[in-house]
């Protein structure tokens, strides 16, 4: 974002395309297919015996079945859909929050603002676990909704700094004063030239948030204080595999396989926005 | 920029307080004229931050607590518990009184030093709390110890060497580390080094704890390495690029350009100049280990205050689970404090201006 980068960064920058841009986007796009897809159609009923207790992988149950003789594949293709709405609505309500508190951080008085800066440095030093956790055991009993709200509201914190510090910088800028002199009014300065400013970091911030919400869906519901058993959430599935690790560990192993290529492809995709919003930090690497 | 707004009636304490620190350090400055070093000013300014954010957190706390739906009271009774009994557990527990009233109870007897009693096992709070921080404890910081020493050189090489195979190696590596919860890979060493090699218990702590050193190391063994693998991972990134920040600043050219090799360059104006951000983000970590030890106790079976809260946030224990966020409260206010401090003690920069709230 410094000048002096702005000024040596090469023309051929901005033509190249980012590969871990379009390897993110493959990977997301290929876990929100198969989530869209289990509404409407899975290998196999996931509630139903459809085969022994605990069977290996084979051409049938390619994941092979859990405890209760359930099609593992099927449950973690429902797991996709899961991740990718808590992760979705997390940052749809962290985002929300966020920038709000923070735009109001940045323009409020000197005092309000080092309280605001302080109460959200305190908030960021508790984990989002944490947080997701009180909140879920405040309302009563777990469900997808707790832990939608849970995430997002400790995921805020984290966006209403970046918002703050970002809306700050820009509002030290020489245009701000000319277009507040011009007699533009808060509002729209916020409109015209913050926002617009802020977004390209926000936006990469906010996905890499998306990635740390599915990881953390997977906690709440590792620790049972997530979507209950209807749904099936990788972190239950891992939880429940956990018990019967001797005598089959691919219950263990393929759900986590899932959550992490879903979490890299995320990141991926992050970093890939990251540089296409800013090209000048390819060539400086 | 703003006009002045008139003062929040709430900020008031706040700003008062603020103004007799100030004035106590002019008086300081004044009456020992340049025998009081920065930093002992800094210190006292921000030991009163501390204290006021303990009293600002516990306050939170309390009101987070009550204002959660459901009576505390309900620990205490089963579920066809007719009005008379329900009114007796409200008086039992003291959710009968009045805000207020609890509040200055809970106050006082914070500084009594007692966080009262369990509801369910009516065990004291503190005693338990104590117990279970030496596992606790023990478990964050060898995990801690043990992140710094992969992290550090494995970050610095990553920058350094950017531009060889292991270089970049290390930066997708970790990349690959943030992206893997820490509890599948309590569950993925569980299931190589427990259940295949049996090397290491796969969970569980010995009864009698500490009393027999090797048993109860063994069964850290696993959780401490399953901490400090995802800890380091997002360690190497930071430390990485504030190293990289330093190789592409003007005093390390300077340095060089003077005849100063680079590993001396490197060591004698880097590795201070890129310990400051690393050592906030370093804060940041452990005190998010300590309270995200939840689940690696709950994947190893470990009794520390993480399953303690868990317990209690199943039982609806408030007693136990007030003290637990409580006292892992204080701890990170703790680490904040030190983390603080000692950025200021390796950069004088910061040391003029004053730290957090203050100002």
């Amino acid at each position: 974002m410094s000048d002096t980068a702005t000024i040596t960064a090469s023309p051929q920058g901005k033509k190249r395309r980012s590969w871990t841009f379009t390897i993110g986007a493959a990977i997301v796009g290929l876990h929100l297919l198969i989530g869209l897809m289990t509404l409407i159609w899975t290998p196999f009923d996931p509630a139903a015996m459809s085969g022994g207790r605990l069977e290996g992988a084979s051409l049938t149950h390619l994941a092979g079945t859990d405890r209760l003789g359930r099609d593992l594949f099927s449950l973690i293709m429902i797991g996709s859909r899961i991740a990718l709405t808590v992760g979705c609505g997390a940052i749809v309500i962290g985002g929300l929050i966020g920038i709000t508190i923070g735009l109001l951080a940045a323009f409020a008085s000197r005092t309000l603002d080092d309280i605001l800066a302080a109460g959200l440095d305190i908030l960021i030093a508790f984990p989002t676990l944490l947080l997701a956790m009180l909140i879920v055991a405040a309302s009563d009993g777990a469900s997808l909704e707790t832990a939608i709200v849970a995430i997002g509201v400790a995921n805020s914190a984290i966006v209403a700094r970046l918002t703050r510090i970002l809306t700050k910088r820009v509002l030290s800028m020489d245009y701000i004063t000319a277009a507040r002199i011009s007699g533009t009014s808060w509002i729209g300065v916020v409109w015209i030239h913050i926002l617009p400013n802020i977004w390209p970091t926000l936006l990469v911030n906010l996905a890499l948030q998306f990635g740390l919400a599915v990881i953390a869906e997977a906690s709440l519901s590792y620790l049972g204080l997530g979507a209950p058993p209807p749904n099936a959430s990788w972190g239950r599935l891992l939880q429940e595999a956990q018990a019967t690790v001797y005598s089959a560990p691919l219950g263990a192993i393929a759900p986590g396989i899932a959550l992490v290529s879903l979490v890299i492809g995320i990141n991926l995709l992050a970093d890939g926005l990251r540089d296409l919003a800013d090209p000048t930090r390819r060539s400086r690497r | 920029m703003a006009s002045r707004k008139p003062i929040d009636p709430h900020l008031a304490l706040g700003k008062s307080i603020i103004c007799v620190i100030r004035l106590a350090v002019r008086f300081l400055r004044a009456a020992f004229p340049r025998k009081v070093p920065v930093i002992l000013s800094y210190l006292f300014r921000r030991l009163v931050i501390l204290l006021i954010s303990i009293v600002i957190a516990a306050a939170v706390l309390f009101l987070l607590l009550r204002l959660l739906p459901g009576d505390p009271a309900n620990a205490l009774v089963s579920v066809g518990a007719d009005p008379e009994q329900i009114e007796a557990a409200r008086r039992q527990v003291g959710s009968d009184l009045p805000l207020s009233e609890q509040f200055f109870r809970f106050v006082s007897s914070l500084a009594r030093f007692d966080l009262g009693a369990s509801f369910v096992s009516h065990t004291p709070v503190l005693p338990e709390i104590g117990k279970r921080l030496a596992i606790t404890l023990p478990l964050t910081l060898m995990a801690f110890v043990l992140a710094i020493a992969i992290a550090l050189p494995l970050g610095i090489i990553a920058a350094v060497k950017s531009n060889r195979w292991y270089g970049s190696l290390i930066s997708v590596v970790s990349q690959l580390g943030i992206a893997v919860p820490v509890f599948w890979i309590g569950i993925l060493l569980v299931t190589v080094f427990a259940v295949n090699l049996r090397l290491f218990p796969s969970g569980g702590f010995p009864p009698r704890g500490w009393q027999r050193p090797e048993a109860a190391f063994d069964s850290l063994v696993l959780p401490v390495i399953t901490i400090a693998i995802v800890m380091s991972a997002s360690l190497i990134r930071y430390v990485r690029s504030a190293t990289q920040d330093v190789l592409g600043s003007d005093y390390l050219r300077t340095a060089r350009a003077l005849g100063a090799s680079f590993t001396e360059a490197l060591v004698r104006h880097g590795i201070r100049n890129a310990s400051v951000p690393v050592i906030s983000i370093l804060g940041i970590e452990l005190a998010s280990t300590l309270l995200g030890a939840v689940v690696v106790e709950r994947v190893f079976s470990l009794p520390g205050l993480g399953s303690m809260l868990l317990l209690g946030i199943e039982q609806r224990d408030y007693p136990n689970v007030q003290g637990v966020l409580f006292v892992s409260t204080l701890l990170v206010l703790l680490v904040g404090f030190f983390a603080d401090l000692a950025q200021r003690l390796i950069d004088p920069r910061l040391r003029d201006r004053s730290g957090g709230a203050a100002r």
